[in-house]
């Protein structure tokens, strides 16, 4: 009476959990294609397809954070300058030689207390002094500053980058961090087609500045130069203008931004007095109050518009302007339109350069489906034929095991979010495969004991307990050699590590489960006496 | 039914016959690398790969004029149908890609497209592009040889733990020569070494060592009845024993790698071929690789299962086990 209960039990779990894998995995796959009736909740759980199947953009960034530490290192050197510059200290250089070092030169002897002072006040905070001697002294980043500014740079870009992708309208996109040296994004954006587009929008820095204008326009840089002795004054800077040819004007400006990027507070497309595409921007309120201030101070001066270290136009100030404005610039629509999404996402902290590129056309995503649907039902078919034909009666328990433990890996990954990719297909074929083996394994087992004169339910039973052990050991070694599949982080491997992964675990209860309980039940039918069908 | 039923083939016997041969295939692996060299996907080299479908199947001859007169170095792009004829498609790989740092890295991209456009193929459009940088192609270099390393290393200490130690290495070794076998052949058939190729050699070391495990288990199991035999024969008896699973496990095995080499499209096929290859290397290995070298590491000492156990608990049936088996 206990054994018949207990194999109630057995049958009782066995169906729930076939019920239960069913409805959350295979069920929401025939819903969506079939339209049979399901709640909304239901279909969403539908198994996600990988970008190699539905087509898309993957794409790996390097954020170039030295960038950031220069222009970090650089500020503090001009800051240094306009301190030093208004407490009457005159040194004969000062310079950024790298990204986290400066090196100041020709510190007067009487005011050397004094110049370390105002350097400590402006810079002790992120670098370290050199003892100085002859009057010359080198300042470098701390250690801890220098990577908590990488790290800060990196987490900032995948922001930005998220917003613009966001802002592009872009459905379930994945943009993570990736690779082993910390500057590296990955960016995955199912369903993509305008590939050009999206990239630049990506990777635009849009550095936006706008700077006071000390000289210029003029045709060439000798000429910009001239007035004085043909250097470039330490706090100033000649970028070139952004006309329709390349090296007909010139700037000069200052090195400090009256505001940056990062004052603006919205961007929008308008269009100038001349009825041409314009960015209209606004301002946060520290923004508004450095730019009137700077704008009040220079009336009648003109003011750079610096779009990524091109000069984009030098309108006259005519007035205190507070906290709006506008870029002009000879752009069309939808340039314009970018760039607002652009400033209005926020700047990158560094410029961004592509290290890997995948486009994946729709079709050919269609193309490997099919294919992989293909494969998968040939070698699924010949593998039951295979079975029954080899097992006969017993060949049906195995292909039993194998639905099964197919409807609970895809319920699983539905469950986990995963996502089905062209080698999670093959992890599909290779699960089989496995399953295969570990029935052939316990059915050669049991034609051994029967060949030792055990009678049915003794052979079960000990083969089932003697194989526990080696299926054990095997699925633990599979287990290791997918864990390192994971090492290759992202896309189409890391679908198969987790196909397989899971294959693997559902196929050691559908093996020793599944498979014995049907054995016990088909004992029950025939009778112990006569025998099993293997 | 019964396809292998008391077999007692000597397969310890023939394993210096059987090591002779996998040096032999494994050498001219080398010697082909050597000479031709490891030919690497852009996955692990960097390139640029252009998959265009053509309204209009043009012969390949003139993609490859188009591309010679239309691009710098064209000439040294290698082009392929891929696919089924029916979808026109057509593979453009070239070996560089554009400036990664301080330009655009689609510059070999765009120049591969442009020259098709100007040469006079007809309308196609482009379905998918393949641009991987030299940093990633590194990058991807040193965590699928970092992948393989830990992942035997892995296995290696779990068997030594679960076995003993020249069990371990016998089993490594399998998985090693299979590993380099397989690569002996994808370098005879111009595989190129790609993501999806690491991920079938890293299959593969699963099912070897599986497929080991299977008779070294056996082994294990046998030691206890059998424990005056010495340790070829008790191998021996385990090899047979489990004779009859391992070639099904692999037949079936290779149905179903196999529908996946046919028919399982472009992208898979390396990853098939790899399985294919493999898998028989992997059965081939169990029986003639892991268990001789094994049996080589062993020598005259005596195993775990040896020592635990106290001689005289020997029950006598113990003492002839094999004429049982195979009577």
């Amino acid at each position: 009476v206990n054994t018949m209960k207990n194999f109630r039990w057995k049958v009782i779990t066995i169906l729930s959990v076939f019920v239960i894998f069913f409805m959350s995995g295979v069920y929401p796959i025939l819903a969506n294609r079939y339209e049979l009736p399901a709640p909304a909740w239901l279909r969403a759980q539908e198994l996600k397809l990988g970008l190699d199947l539905r087509g898309g953009v993957h794409l790996v960034l390097r954020v170039h954070t030295d960038e950031a530490l220069r222009i970090s290192t650089v500020t503090t050197v001009e800051q240094l300058r306009e301190a030093l510059h208004s407490a009457g200290v005159t040194v004969t250089s000062l310079t950024a030689t790298s990204p986290t070092t400066f090196r100041v030169e020709g510190v007067p002897q009487d005011r050397d207390a004094e110049f370390r002072r105002i350097a400590d006040d402006q810079a002790a905070a992120n670098y370290d002094r050199s003892a100085g001697a002859g009057g010359v002294y080198e300042f470098t980043m701390r250690p801890n500053i220098e990577n908590n500014m990488r790290e800060d740079t990196v987490t900032q870009a995948h922001q930005t980058i998220e917003r613009r992708v966001n802002e592009l309208g872009v459905a379930e996109p994945n943009i993570s961090r990736f690779g082993a040296t910390g500057d590296q994004l990955l960016v995955q954006l199912p369903g993509v087609t305008e590939v050009a587009r999206a990239k630049e929008v990506i990777r635009s820095t849009a550095q936006l500045r706008l700077s006071i204008v000390e000289a210029g326009p003029a045709a060439t840089e000798e000429a910009l130069l001239q007035p004085y002795g043909g250097k470039v004054p330490e706090d100033m800077e000649v970028l070139s203008g952004a006309g329709p040819v390349e090296g007909t004007s010139f700037y000069m400006v200052r090195r400090v931004a009256a505001i940056t990027g990062q004052d603006l507070r919205n961007a929008r497309p308008t269009l100038d007095e001349n009825n041409r595409p314009a960015v209209g921007f606004s301002l946060t309120r520290e923004g508004a109050t450095k730019f009137s201030r700077v704008t009040g101070e220079n009336i009648g001066r003109f003011l750079a518009i610096i779009l990524d270290d091109r000069v984009q136009s030098a309108p006259r100030i005519e007035g205190r302007i507070s906290d709006e404005g506008r870029i002009s610039g000879s752009f069309t629509q939808q340039e314009v339109a970018d760039l607002s999404l652009i400033l209005r996402s926020g700047a990158l902290p560094a410029p961004m350069s592509y290290l890997e590129e995948r486009v994946i056309g729709p079709s050919l995503g269609a193309d490997s489906i099919r294919a992989g649907i293909t494969a998968s039902l040939i070698g699924l078919s010949l593998v039951v034929f295979f079975m029954l034909s080899y097992y006969r009666l017993s060949g049906i328990n195995a292909i039993v095991a194998m639905v099964m433990n197919l409807v609970i890996l895809i319920g699983l990954m539905a469950y986990f979010g995963a996502t089905m990719t062209l080698p999670g297909i093959a992890g599909f074929i290779l699960t089989i495969g496995i399953g295969v083996d570990s029935n052939v394994l316990i059915f050669e087992r049991i034609k051994e004991e029967l060949a030792n004169q055990r009678g049915a339910r003794q052979a079960i039973n000990n083969s089932f307990s003697r194989v526990f052990l080696t299926l054990f050991d095997t699925h633990v070694t599979s287990l290791i050699a997918a864990a390192f599949l994971f090492q290759f982080g992202t896309g189409p491997i890391r679908g198969f590590a987790t196909t397989l992964t899971i294959g693997l675990l559902t196929n050691l209860f559908t093996s020793l489960f599944v498979s014995k309980t049907l054995f016990e039940a088909m004992l029950r039918r025939r009778g112990a006496a006569a025998g099993v069908s293997i | 039914m019964y396809i292998f039923r008391n077999t007692h083939y000597d397969f310890v016997r023939w394993r210096w016959h059987a090591i002779a041969v996998s040096l032999l295939l494994i050498a001219a692996g080398i010697a082909t690398v050597a000479t031709r060299g490891l030919p690497m996907g852009v996955d692990f080299e960097g390139g640029t790969i252009v998959i265009v479908r053509f309204e209009q199947m043009p012969q390949i001859q003139e993609v490859r004029a188009a591309l010679s007169a239309g691009m710098v170095r064209g000439g040294e792009a290698v082009v392929q149908q891929y696919g089924p004829a029916e979808n026109r498609d057509v593979m453009i790989r070239v070996r560089s890609t554009g400036e990664e740092i301080d330009g655009q890295l689609s510059a070999e991209a765009d120049a591969v497209i442009a020259a098709l456009q100007a040469g006079d193929l007809g309308p196609f459009r482009v379905e998918g592009t393949e641009i991987v940088g030299p940093v990633i192609g590194e990058q991807l270099r040193r965590q699928g040889t970092l992948a393989t390393v830990l992942a035997l290393t892995g296995i290696l200490l779990y068997i030594a733990f679960r076995f003993q130690l020249s069990f371990a290495i016998g089993a490594v070794a399998a998985v090693v020569h299979d590993l380099a076998i397989v690569m002996s052949f994808l370098v005879f058939f111009q595989y190129e070494l790609s993501l999806n190729v690491i991920a079938g050699l890293l299959t593969i070391t699963g099912y070897s060592v599986n497929d080991t495990i299977v008779v070294f288990d056996r082994v294990r199991e046998n030691l206890r009845s059998m424990r005056r035999d010495n340790l070829p024969h008790i191998v021996n008896v385990a090899v047979n024993q489990t004779l009859a699973r391992t070639v099904i496990t692999a037949g079936t095995t290779i149905l179903a790698v196999l529908a996946l080499f046919i028919f399982g499209g472009e992208v898979l096929r390396g990853f098939a071929f790899t399985m294919l290859i493999g898998v028989i290397a992997g059965t081939y290995s169990t029986v003639f690789i892991a268990a001789a070298v094994a049996i080589l590491l062993q020598g005259k000492k005596p195993l775990k299962g040896q020592i635990v156990a106290p001689a005289a608990v020997a029950v006598p049936e113990a003492r002839r086990p094999t004429r049982r088996r195979a009577s």
